[in-house]
């Protein structure tokens, strides 16, 4: 991903780091009704998992289609360990992000071993997701096709708040922490490793970086955070079955709202769901007739990426003096 | 298990396999030349498929004959959806491209929705049901004349490409683009050229379905992921790859469905995309990059 | 408590005399404000048509019901549709409800699929907002023991009782001739729990499972399931499975010649006028236990007609959320307001008659109305008959099907 734009942003001021965060916490206070608690729940939700595809697309260049695979594994896990063996779903989430990071790094490993990049790689992540999915299916231990539907038991401990606030401070410390984990990748050693991994890998290679072990271990990273995604998900709504796991819906979810508000800026996968979300939602009260609402969301992308081909993120940075978009071939 | 029956599975799936060989061949020379992965082929797919419906129940044209029309057709969209939106918006970056057809994809498949509706249709047409005994296996007659006409498609691009000059300049530009502009080909209209042909593909393949299947808004979503085994195994960007790569994976899938069953046989198409692309992602007759 | 407050009793003669004065219902002061009936179906995504059929079903009734002048017990007070879309994802679905509550909303009707219903009545739950399912097989919906769900249409396993009981009586009538069945389904939970069920069952009726086939959705080729089928031959071939597949599957069996006593579905999504009209020969003879209105009720036959004249398909989806509605109607009726816990009150304690199905007086146990049941249908080239119980029979079977 030559988002060229992303390596030439001076790093984040904490005043704004501050002030996001503020905004974040004021906001079920502002808004408390349901549905718009509801609205911030799903706008951080997708803004963390989409976090997690920018940290390896965006950040390391390494684009993804099947990202989905990690938020599905991670439901699965601590769905399954909480349903079987009674563990607390609180230690799903950490469980779940050991499962994401687990996948994560066998796909790095075997890709990355067998040097795919670019679109070969974002296939084969699509294949995965699309095997595991199938798998999901057809064993007992997910419940195949009937999925698996977590009992209600409201109360903190059950990790099913009762108020809907509760799960958004919940999904706020996760999408807060998944910034902190792209700020400080972005301020990193590791991160310039990446940024010039992003950019030429022969290079980087030259320059001494062991591109190979990188390259796993964002991935690792990257799938943590999507491992934990899937956990929180299965959580709010308990209920999951392979489509819902590991359907492509969410692997494009992550992909555009990463890409639309910014790939490879810490802030640009909150901007994208924030944006999406809000799309979303206004254009479904169009609803008299059936598919008007997805046309203007698809019609509107088409736009976004017509004028702000490095996704939103462009509009704040303009001043900053965004680089030019290179073209990789 | 019957001999008859692996055999008869064997014929099924090379059946299907040309299909799905005609859908992946105009995927692959988009990706072969424009290096974009196009995301809105399954709802031009789905698009062509409304179609020749409608060109048969509307006009009363068969659905064969309607190729003649659905070909040239979708080449013009196709030429004209680059020059006018995908060329001009792709600004050198090809993520964008790739979000780009994405965003055409909801857009079309709902206009679809739309105009013509949720629910699926199919036709029904005199030889709809006439079978043909080959070998140990009953195939229905539509299934016999889409292999056929898919193969010699195929077959008529891979001259096409070889033979003619705006062949010879679309595998220039799909080589060397920076080269191929120095000696004076006209990228762009290569792009816009490729970018036709491989809806135009379409337009054919939708004439050899609906005698066989069925068509609705979101029918192209069944045929996408397998185009793009097709096209990975075969190699991007090669004409006999995707005739080949289409073949085996037909036979994949009607193996795969013998033998681990119809649900869990669909692993074998995944699995082997991501044999393909561990141990030899140029594909079978890619170019090595 | 049987002395009023002398202030409300002043209070109620004021009012009295004020509406006296200022007449006849229809002046804008005295009409009561309109019940919210949210609508949240999948009317964009795979599920676009079933979505769209359903809520067709239920501005039919919504109208019907304004037309006739509201809900009387409530002065007239009319039924308004929030329509909602919820993309085919249980996420979406949820966030639907949530904003129909923000706006007022007095009732739910929804969600076609089980994945969405789930989460959805959960949501609605928090509120104690009344939820009607139309569609949605899965049994965890109403096993759950939330208060506020109520489905109308029986379960799936009813209907794979029901439909047992319908295949035996018809297998017995014709000198047991049956003995072999294979089942295919569909992977997900509809045709998984419906399989499940049937092998469990069918034993009973002497009638044995040789093998349950499941296949993906979506498939694009049945020929090698219809192979092994051929392979296997079974007396009667049993489909659990959505619209497209079972199309598929139909016209290739039929295509090669699988020559059983019967081809059988339960809660076959395919089967409806769309595939007697498309394919007559394929239908022909076909069975399905599915849920279908009473032929022999003249507002049945109307509702029909008023669909037909539209263009449409008289589906499942239609009727089964215009019952809904009627439904909710009653109970409003019954309650005289649209309070939610007097509604689901009045809901819990219903015996409301569903005159267009075969059902008899709704009674629901823990959600799920137990008077509700599915009929034996059989197609022929140009329509589609009822052919069991006999009380809504419209035609006799024909089992034996004529050899191919």
């Amino acid at each position: 991903m030559t988002s060229a734009s992303a390596s030439e942003l001076k790093p984040i001021p904490w005043k704004l780091h501050l002030s996001v965060l503020a905004v974040a916490i004021a906001f079920p206070f502002v808004f408390p009704s349901s549905f718009m608690v509801n609205f911030g729940v799903l706008a951080l939700f997708y803004a963390f998992i989409g976090q997690s595809w920018n940290i390896s697309g965006g950040f390391a260049g390494q684009l993804s289609f099947g990202h989905v695979a990690f938020f599905g594994v991670g439901a699965y896990a601590s769905t399954i360990v909480q349903m079987r063996y009674g563990i607390s779903p609180w230690l799903g989430l950490p469980i779940a992000g050991l499962a994401g990071a687990f996948v994560g790094g066998v796909i790095a490993v075997l890709s990355f071993r067998a040097g795919l990049k670019g679109s070969y790689f974002a296939l084969i992540t699509l294949a995965f997701a699309e095997v595991l999915r199938i798998v999901s299916n057809s064993i007992g231990i997910t419940g195949g096709g009937l999925g698996l539907l977590i009992p209600m038991k409201i109360g903190a401990e059950n990790l099913q708040f009762a108020e809907r606030s509760g799960f958004y401070f919940l999904i706020l410390v996760l999408a807060a922490g998944s910034v902190a984990v792209a700020e400080w990748m972005q301020r990193s050693r590791f991160g310039a490793q990446l940024a010039a991994i992003r950019e030429n890998e022969d290079s980087a290679k030259a320059l001494g970086i062991n591109v190979f072990a990188e390259k796993v271990k964002v991935m690792l990273i990257s799938g943590a955070i999507g491992g934990v995604g899937g956990c929180f998900f299965a959580q709010y709504f308990l209920y999951i079955d392979p489509l819902i796991a590991f359907g492509t819906d969410k692997s494009v979810e992550m992909l555009l709202v990463a890409m639309i508000g910014g790939a490879g800026t810490v802030y640009g996968p909150l901007v994208g769901s924030v944006l999406l979300a809000l799309v979303s939602d206004v254009t479904r009260t169009l609803t008299q007739i059936q598919g008007l609402s997805l046309v203007l969301y698809g019609g509107l992308l088409v736009v976004i990426i017509a004028f702000l081909p490095n996704g939103l993120i462009d509009l704040f940075s303009r001043k900053r003096g965004g680089g030019k978009a290179g073209s990789k071939k | 298990m019957d001999a008859n029956i692996i055999a008869a599975a064997a014929i099924n799936g090379l059946l299907l396999g040309g299909i799905y060989t005609l859908v992946a061949s105009g995927l692959t020379l988009i990706y072969g030349v424009l290096h974009i992965i196009n995301f809105a082929h399954g709802s031009m797919l789905m698009l062509a498929m409304f179609g020749v419906y409608y060109l048969l129940t509307l006009l009363g044209i068969d659905p064969y004959l309607s190729m003649f029309i659905m070909v040239p057709a979708m080449f013009l969209l196709g030429y004209l959806l680059y020059k006018g939106l995908i060329g001009r918006l792709s600004s050198g970056k090809d993520e964008n491209i790739l979000l780009v057809t994405l965003g055409l994809s909801i857009l079309i498949e709902n206009l679809a929705l739309m105009f013509f509706k949720g629910d699926s249709r199919t036709i029904l047409v005199s030889y709809s049901d006439t079978m043909i005994e080959v070998g140990p296996a009953f195939v229905p007659l539509p299934k016999l004349i889409s292999f056929a006409v898919a193969m010699a498609l195929c077959a008529a691009l891979g001259l096409f490409i070889q033979r003619t000059d705006t062949g010879r300049a679309i595998r220039a530009v799909a080589k060397e683009r920076v080269g191929a502009q120095l000696v004076g080909i006209d990228v762009d209209r290569i792009f816009a050229i490729s970018y036709g042909i491989g809806l135009a593909t379409l337009g054919a393949a939708a004439s050899l379905m609906m005698p066989i299947f069925y068509v609705s808004p979101t029918v192209g979503h069944v045929f996408v992921l397998v185009a793009f085994t097709v096209v990975v195994l075969g190699g991007m960007g090669s004409f006999l790859g995707a005739v080949v790569g289409g073949l085996i994976i037909g036979l994949t899938e009607s193996f795969g469905g013998l033998f681990l069953g119809e649900s869990m046989g669909q692993i074998g198409i995944s699995l082997i995309f991501i044999l393909i692309l561990l141990f030899r992602p140029s594909g079978l007759f890619g170019a090595k990059t | 408590m049987n002395t009023t407050h002398p202030l409300s009793r002043r209070l109620i003669l004021q009012a009295g005399a004020a509406s006296a004065v200022l007449g006849a219902p229809g002046i804008l002061l005295a009409q009561p404000k309109p019940v919210k009936v949210g609508l949240v179906h999948p009317v964009s995504g795979g599920l676009a048509y079933s979505g769209g059929q359903s809520r067709m079903g239920a501005q039919m009734a919504i109208d019907e019901i304004n037309a006739a002048g509201g809900i009387k017990a409530m002065g007239g007070a009319k039924l308004e549709a929030l329509l909602g879309d919820s993309q085919s994802r249980p996420e979406v679905g949820v966030s639907e409800v949530e904003r129909m509550e923000q706006d007022g909303v007095a009732a739910y009707l929804g969600c076609f699929a089980s994945s969405i219903a789930l989460p959805a009545t959960q949501a609605a739950a928090k509120y104690n907002t009344p939820f009607l399912i139309d569609v949605g097989a899965s049994d965890l919906i109403v096993n759950r023991g939330l208060k506020n769900v109520f489905r109308l249409k029986p379960g799936f396993g009813k209907c794979v009782d029901d439909a047992i009981v319908a295949l035996g009586d018809i297998n017995k009538g014709a000198g047991g001739l049956a003995k072999t069945a294979v089942l295919v389904h569909e992977e997900s939970e509809f045709g998984t729990g419906t399989a499940k069920l049937l092998a469990g069952k069918l034993p009973g009726i002497n009638i044995q499972p040789l093998e349950t086939i499941k296949h993906a959705n979506p498939t694009r080729d049945f020929s090698n399931i219809a192979l092994r089928i051929k392979g296997l031959k079974p007396d009667l071939v049993i489909m659990s499975n959505y619209q497209n597949e079972y199309v598929l599957l139909a016209r290739t069996l039929a295509q090669q010649k699988v020559d059983v006593a019967a081809m059988f579905s339960v809660l076959g999504g395919g089967f409806n006028y769309k595939l007697v009209k498309e394919q007559p020969d394929v239908a022909h003879y076909m069975m399905d236990f599915n849920h279908w209105f009473n032929p022999k009720n003249a507002k049945a036959q109307a509702l029909k007609k008023q669909v037909e004249a539209k263009g449409g398909l008289f589906t499942f989806e239609v009727y089964l959320s215009y019952n809904c509605i009627m439904l909710y109607a009653d109970a409003l009726q019954r309650a005289a307001t649209a309070d939610k816990e007097k509604v689901i009150a009045a809901l819990a304690s219903s015996t409301w008659m569903p005159e267009v199905m075969p059902y008899g007086p709704t009674k629901f146990v823990n959600g799920q109305n137990e008077g509700g049941r599915g009929a034996l249908l059989q197609a022929s080239k140009t329509d589609i008959d009822v052919v069991a119980p006999e009380q809504f029979a419209s035609a006799k079977p024909v089992y034996p099907r004529p050899k191919m």
